[in-house]
């Protein structure tokens, strides 16, 4: 490893700054403290609280009270919940994949473009969510509606003769999800992308494959970790999303992450809310580490 | 990396540029504060500037979007607060769970003031514990030049002929209720089988229903992307004033009445600064200050007295509008929303499969 | 990558891409003008509502503590959650499982769910509620968000160049000052960049955690929508957006000029 040029105070043996370089583990422990540290004291006492309050029961006017009981999970058990649930993946599932599919030919233009723009292309992207979310959406209400900016456009170029009707229906509620949800799979999969070198490409040209080859073959391969971060940061936060297909898709639906927050505000029967807080975490915990494990997300570790 | 710190520089500029525009709340000493929650400019600012000129008493006013939201938080061991703004169905609930600290009337002899129809309501009988700001009732807004017929019942609503032109409100409690009233059965009723057949009731009203919206349904008033829409008062007002042809009406079955009513958190740490703005706020000059700048009603008989000579006009505007100034018809059968108790999850039960249709 | 000019279609592409994100800011600036306190129709030209921003104390107030906020919960997650990303994406130790298991919770948590938990927390350890609380709970959620997008970035990291750095006499610090962090660079600014993005919008985590006297702008615009929205709060967007852009268009001109 090291030599003896290297200007170091001189290690006495045995000293925990020579075990520090000496060991992966020791090295990896320390890296993984402060955030280890910080989610156990900021997350998991929470967690177990919550994790409590499923046990507990509701009283009459929605106070806690501490009545052990399984019933909060029994009531999950009900189609009704399974149907949301499912209807909230199908929202996922599409908001995560147009994602993909509109932020990936952007991510590439970016990496491909002069390293000196590059910042300066993905600030941009960021900009508009620096502004207020319920802004963003009214604005996208003012241009959706009946009569409102598209249609007086479209009907002005005489493409149209009536309101194209968008807005409260899903077809508005997906165009408000993948809006807010770009950035998350945009910048992901801009990091992967931006390290295929140009060195590659190259070869696979002279080796003699047309781009398309060359693309599918390095380029898509190389920013599967990209993709994989992009996912996991736009499908499980859009499970939990409820805001836009309410102001969007006018309420007229409801997703999992309605009925937890219903659970807590309006029913208030928060052992029931926690109850399906854990269920939803349970499996979303199961489908990531599933997913990042065959994705091959962990697999070059030093040893 | 350049850029990166130009943009920190920039913005640690702007926070020092702003912390000097900011105001300066953190200077006070403690005795000199009132804590505020409430919605955002809910109380007008000059009445808190009038209420800080007079006493010396600073006004934090911090905000919550929604009473479960407040309820929740308080609910959850967050303290710190002197006076918040729950409805009359919300103070029922706290009332019960303890939340609120009795109020020491002798401090608030301006309650004489307050109109007697709105005090001693079944939330709070004695007012020991709220004092009425503002009311209002839940009802009927349309656009006479759209809709297809003149809607006089809750029963009209379910017409074909409104498809996808409705705005309803967004809570469980008030569409439910509405439906219950439309059966012939009491609003806050917690009968299952009278329940279930709200549920397939309101499953059919799901065609007409534009969207669901509690915050804001006079936007699809003016924009007439909605013809008829159930509404708060206040909403109702806000779209009379862009547009004159929404009309206001309590259908027959019986429009619903709220309360917005300012209570004291237990353990409020600034008790006497929180009743000294309970009596202010009840003064005639300053209650008008409320009903000048917010489209809703006013329980404060004394104050409206006042307004009849300081603001004719604005007089004239509230007592012809149905929505400021019911008639006394609407008044006799509108009714509150009461907590039900276990039956809550019920509710909650119906509403997640009438939206999951 | 490569310095080649990118295909036309890529070009317009981006082109449309970029058009779609900036729609809706264009109309939220114009409606900024907007005459109509409601907000929903144009009504006339006014700029009126800028100078009630510039008079309206509570609003600044908000502004700057929600910049305050997201400016030391960036730095600090970000700085936290690289640690951690190279710790999970290039180490093995005891209790990699788990401590991979913690990092993606606050990610999969629901929002109510965290905000109710984490105020029920600082009430049981005594911690008034206040802008320190709210950022240590932005702290919370950000850290994870870092640590994926870093990990996508070292995802296959070449390590030869960081043992050529050793081989040539370089202790590990310097090896990571100098070789690995430089090259996961694009991996931490997008990172960070996430997480301020998250901060700056943060409603009902940062909502159960306020204290009194301690209240953010999402906190206050979320609580308008009972009644309006003013193109007040377009005004405020509108400036800000304005200040952020005008310091990037110096930087690129600045970078542009030194190449």
């Amino acid at each position: 490893m090291t030599t003896a040029e290297n200007p170091v105070i001189p290690e006495k043996r045995n000293s925990p700054l020579k075990l520090l370089r000496e060991s992966k583990v020791a090295q990896g422990l320390l890296l993984i403290s402060p955030a280890n540290l910080y989610l156990f004291i900021l997350m998991i006492l929470p967690l177990l609280l919550v994790t409590g309050l499923s046990f507990l029961s509701r009283g009459t006017y929605g106070q806690v009270e501490f009545k052990f009981n399984l019933t909060n999970y029994t009531r999950l058990i009900d189609p009704l919940y399974a149907k949301v649930l499912v209807y909230t993946l199908y929202v996922g599932v599409a908001t995560t994949v147009l994602c993909i599919l509109i932020g990936y030919p952007l991510a590439y233009f970016i990496a491909r473009a002069p390293a000196r723009q590059r910042s300066l292309l993905l600030f941009l992207i960021l900009l508009p969510f620096w502004t207020n979310f319920i802004i963003r959406i009214y604005a996208w209400i003012l241009i959706l509606r009946e009569g409102g900016i598209l249609d007086t456009i479209l009907q002005f170029l005489h493409l149209t003769k009536t309101s194209l009707n968008i807005l409260y229906t899903p077809t508005a509620v997906m165009i408000g999800m993948v809006y807010e949800f770009l950035p998350f799979m945009v910048l992901p999969l801009y990091t992967s992308l931006e390290k295929v070198e140009n060195s590659l490409l190259e070869a696979a040209a002279d080796l003699g494959a047309p781009p398309w080859k060359a693309f599918l073959r390095v380029t898509l391969p190389l920013s599967l970790p990209g993709m994989v971060a992009g996912t996991i940061l736009t499908f499980i936060p859009a499970l939990g999303m409820f805001v836009v297909p309410d102001l969007m898709g006018g309420a007229k639906t409801i997703l999992i992450g309605n009925v937890i927050r219903n659970q807590f505000l309006t029913a208030r029967d928060w052992p029931f809310g926690a109850a399906a807080s854990m269920v939803l975490l349970i499996l979303t915990l199961v489908f990531t580490l599933y997913y990042t494990r065959k994705a091959g997300f962990s697999e070059d570790l030093l040893i | 990396m350049k850029t990166f710190r130009l943009i920190s520089t920039m913005f640690l500029l702007a926070l020092i540029l702003s912390a000097c525009a900011g105001s300066s709340t953190a200077t006070q000493p403690a005795s000199k504060v009132m804590n505020l929650y409430g919605w955002s400019d809910y109380v007008p600012t000059q009445l808190l500037s009038d209420f800080t000129a007079a006493t010396g008493i600073q006004v934090n006013y911090d905000t919550y979007s929604s009473n479960e939201e407040m309820l929740a938080k308080l609910q959850a061991g967050a303290s710190g607060y002197d006076l918040v703004i729950p409805s009359d169905y919300t103070v029922g609930i706290m009332i019960k769970q303890n939340m609120l600290e009795p109020l020491d009337m002798s401090k608030v002899p301006n309650f004489a003031n307050l109109d007697p129809r709105f005090i001693g309501r079944d939330y709070d009988p004695k007012n020991q514990y709220s004092i009425p700001y503002q009311w209002g009732t839940t009802a009927l807004a349309y656009d006479s030049t759209k809709v297809p017929f003149i809607p006089k019942s809750w029963a009209d609503l379910w017409d074909p002929r409104f498809k996808g032109h409705l705005d309803v409100l967004d809570d469980e409690r008030e569409m439910i209720g509405i439906t219950l009233q439309m059966l012939g059965y009491d609003k806050n009723s917690t009968d299952p089988t009278q329940l279930t057949q709200a549920e397939t009731k309101l499953i059919a009203l799901l065609p007409n229903i534009l969207k669901f919206n509690s915050d804001n349904p006079e936007n699809e008033l003016i924009s007439g992307e909605a013809w008829a829409a159930v509404v708060y008062n206040g909403n109702a007002s806000l779209a009379y004033q862009s547009d004159p042809k929404i009309v206001y009406i309590c259908p027959t079955e019986g429009c619903g009445i709220w309360f917005d009513t300012l209570a004291i958190p237990k353990g409020a740490p600034h008790k006497d600064a929180a009743l000294a703005f309970l009596n202010f706020m009840l003064d005639p000059k300053e209650s008008v200050l409320i009903t000048e700048e917010f489209p809703y009603s006013s329980p404060n008989a004394a104050a409206l007295t006042y307004l009849k000579s300081s603001n004719p006009n604005l007089y004239a505007a509230y007592m012809a509008f149905p929505g400021t100034n019911p008639p006394d018809v609407f008044l006799a059968a509108a009714k509150p929303i009461i907590d039900v108790g276990t039956a809550t999850t019920l509710y909650d039960k119906i509403w997640t499969e009438i939206k999951s249709h | 990558m490569s310095e080649k000019k990118p295909a036309l279609w890529l070009r317009l592409y981006s082109l449309l891409a970029y058009a779609f994100i900036y729609v809706p800011i264009l109309i939220l600036v114009i409606f900024s003008f907007n005459s109509q306190k409601l907000n929903i129709h144009w009504q006339g030209f006014t700029l009126a509502w800028y100078s009630t921003l510039f008079h309206d104390g509570q609003v600044l107030l908000a502004a700057r503590n929600t910049l305050m906020i997201a400016g030391i919960a960036t730095l600090v997650s970000t700085i936290i959650g690289t640690m951690a990303a190279l710790a999970l994406q290039r180490y093995h130790f005891f209790g990699y499982a788990a401590s991979e298991t913690l990092m993606y919770i606050p990610i999969i948590i629901p929002e109510v769910v965290m905000g109710i938990s984490l105020l029920v927390f600082f009430v049981l350890v005594k911690v008034s509620l206040g802008l320190v609380t709210i950022t240590l709970s932005h702290i919370a959620f950000d850290i994870p968000f870092v640590a994926l997008v870093v990990r996508a970035r070292l995802n296959g990291y070449d390590n030869s160049i960081d043992e050529a750095a050793m081989d040539l006499g370089a202790n590990e610090l310097t090896t990571f000052w100098r070789v690995t962090l430089p090259t996961i660079m694009p991996g931490v600014l997008s990172g960070a960049m996430l997480a301020l993005t998250l901060s700056l919008d943060d409603y009902v985590i940062t909502y159960f955690t306020a204290g009194p006297g301690s209240t953010t702008l999402p906190l206050r615009v979320f609580s308008m929508v009972r009644f309006t929205v003013t193109p007040e709060i377009n005004a405020l967007s509108t400036l800000w957006v304005l200040i952020v852009f005008v310091i990037l268009a110096i930087g690129q001109i600045a970078r542009n000029r030194q190449a």
